[in-house]
């Protein structure tokens, strides 16, 4: 299972369950405690949403990592949607432009703990890791 | 189809029977039937070869066809046996028919095509669309039930009710808890309305921002919602995720919140009988360490 790569297609709202079922079986399978799958289960609920809110659709994938613990789940979701305008602003707590609690992606940066993203008028691709510790 | 075609398949209708028979027995399609016993395939083989001839000297067979691909549904095949068994019918088909008519012709091989085609393929569309329109019953009536257990109200007390959640909550859901939390608000005359997410395997941002309004929207209609059925491991990504859910109680488990419930209503539970009130308490405390 090392190294295996699994890919969720994201297009309708239900797809964000599936998303989010199978990181919790990987975070699951790899050890990580009930407190972490639910923060890992969490990130990939706001990311996957945010890519059915604002992209419409694209993907998300899960891989087991090596690095600063030996093992580690790395989530990358990634869209073809109009990108993110202002980066730094997105991630300060309480900013949204539809109207929701804003507290998504800085959530997601303190639910995990690295955290990186690209964005450009071509797409966005996040990527997460959390460590088993 | 050509009244000549149609007689040399008529003629030779029991061969093509047993050879589509013996075809289905040592075709690769026995794996799909492991759970069905050999007769009943069979006999309903059989049934599918006589309303398909029966199609093709008669047009009007429509009904027998409705009946028997009912049954099959019913019967709950797999789709890819019936599929696969109806291309190989076709092929068998069509090579008999030019195996007794010796013309290697392109224009004869493709009048004997689309004599076969236009003669089985309705009977599959049917078969097909009978299996969809099934599908498409079942999730709709699954929906329907998703919806009825969606978010029910439960009034507990005069004044106070209940709101359990269990499972995923979508946009749509979140709707229906939204109304039927404000419905029942109204309609059980409750000051209290509890809602237990016990059942809610993930709270994020959108979860949670439905339940803020949900218990905004309760205090505007002079009620005190409270927040119930917090695991550990979910107050945690609450505070990693940064939202503020401290404009209204929330408490651990049902319990708790039924005794804030009491409180803020200004009740309280008393025992009639001391002794059977330490029995009920010490059997109540068991339940919650459970």
């Amino acid at each position: 299972m090392k190294g295996a790569l699994t890919n969720v297609p994201i297009t309708k709202e239900w797809d964000i369950v599936g998303a989010r079922q199978s990181g919790r079986n990987m975070a699951r399978d790899l050890g990580f405690g009930s407190v972490d799958q639910a923060r890992i289960a969490t990130a990939i609920s706001e990311l996957a949403r945010n890519i059915y809110l604002y992209a419409g659709s694209g993907e998300v994938s899960f891989e087991e990592v090596q690095g600063e613990a030996p093992v580690g789940i790395k989530i990358i979701a990634s869209d073809n949607g109009p990108g993110i305008k202002d980066i730094t602003k997105v991630m300060e707590d309480g900013y949204s432009t539809s109207g929701g609690l804003g507290a998504g992606l800085p959530g997601v940066k303190r639910l995990m703990d690295d955290f990186d993203m690209e964005s450009n008028e071509e797409g966005t691709k996040i990527t997460i890791v959390k460590w088993l510790r | 189809m050509n009244p000549e075609l149609r007689n040399i398949l008529l003629e030779n209708s029991d061969e093509i029977i047993q050879d589509w028979m013996d075809d289905l027995k040592n075709s690769k399609l026995k794996e799909y039937k492991s759970a069905v016993s050999e007769d009943l395939i069979e006999q309903v083989n059989r049934e599918f070869v006589n309303v398909i001839f029966s199609k093709l000297t008669d047009e009007k067979t429509s009904e027998s066809l409705e009946q028997l691909s009912e049954r099959i549904v019913n019967l709950g095949w797999p789709l890819g046996y019936l599929t696969e068994g109806m291309q190989s019918f076709r092929s068998i088909c069509i090579r008999k028919i030019i195996e007794e008519v010796n013309r290697d012709d392109h224009e004869f091989f493709l009048e004997v095509m689309d004599g076969v085609n236009n003669w089985v393929d309705p009977v599959k569309n049917e078969l097909i669309n009978k299996y969809s329109t099934n599908w498409t019953n079942i999730i709709s009536l699954q929906k329907v039930a998703l919806q009825e257990l969606s978010a029910p109200l439960i009034p507990v007390m005069e004044g106070i009710t209940v709101m359990p959640l269990v499972g995923t909550i979508d946009t749509d859901r979140a709707k229906l808890i939204m109304e039927n939390l404000l419905d029942g608000v109204i309609k059980h005359r409750a000051d209290v309305v509890l809602i237990d997410i016990t059942g809610v395997p993930v709270v994020d941002t959108m979860v949670a921002h439905h339940i803020i309004q949900a218990a905004e929207a309760v205090r505007l209609i002079g009620a005190t919602c409270i927040l119930v059925g917090i695991r550990p491991e979910i107050a945690q990504t609450i505070v990693n995720l940064g939202i503020d859910l401290s404009k209204f109680p929330t408490k651990s488990s049902l319990k708790r919140g039924f005794e804030k419930a009491l409180e803020l209503t200004e009740r309280e539970v008393v025992s009639t009988n001391e002794e059977t009130g330490k029995v009920v308490d010490e059997l109540i405390s068991s339940i919650d360490k459970e």
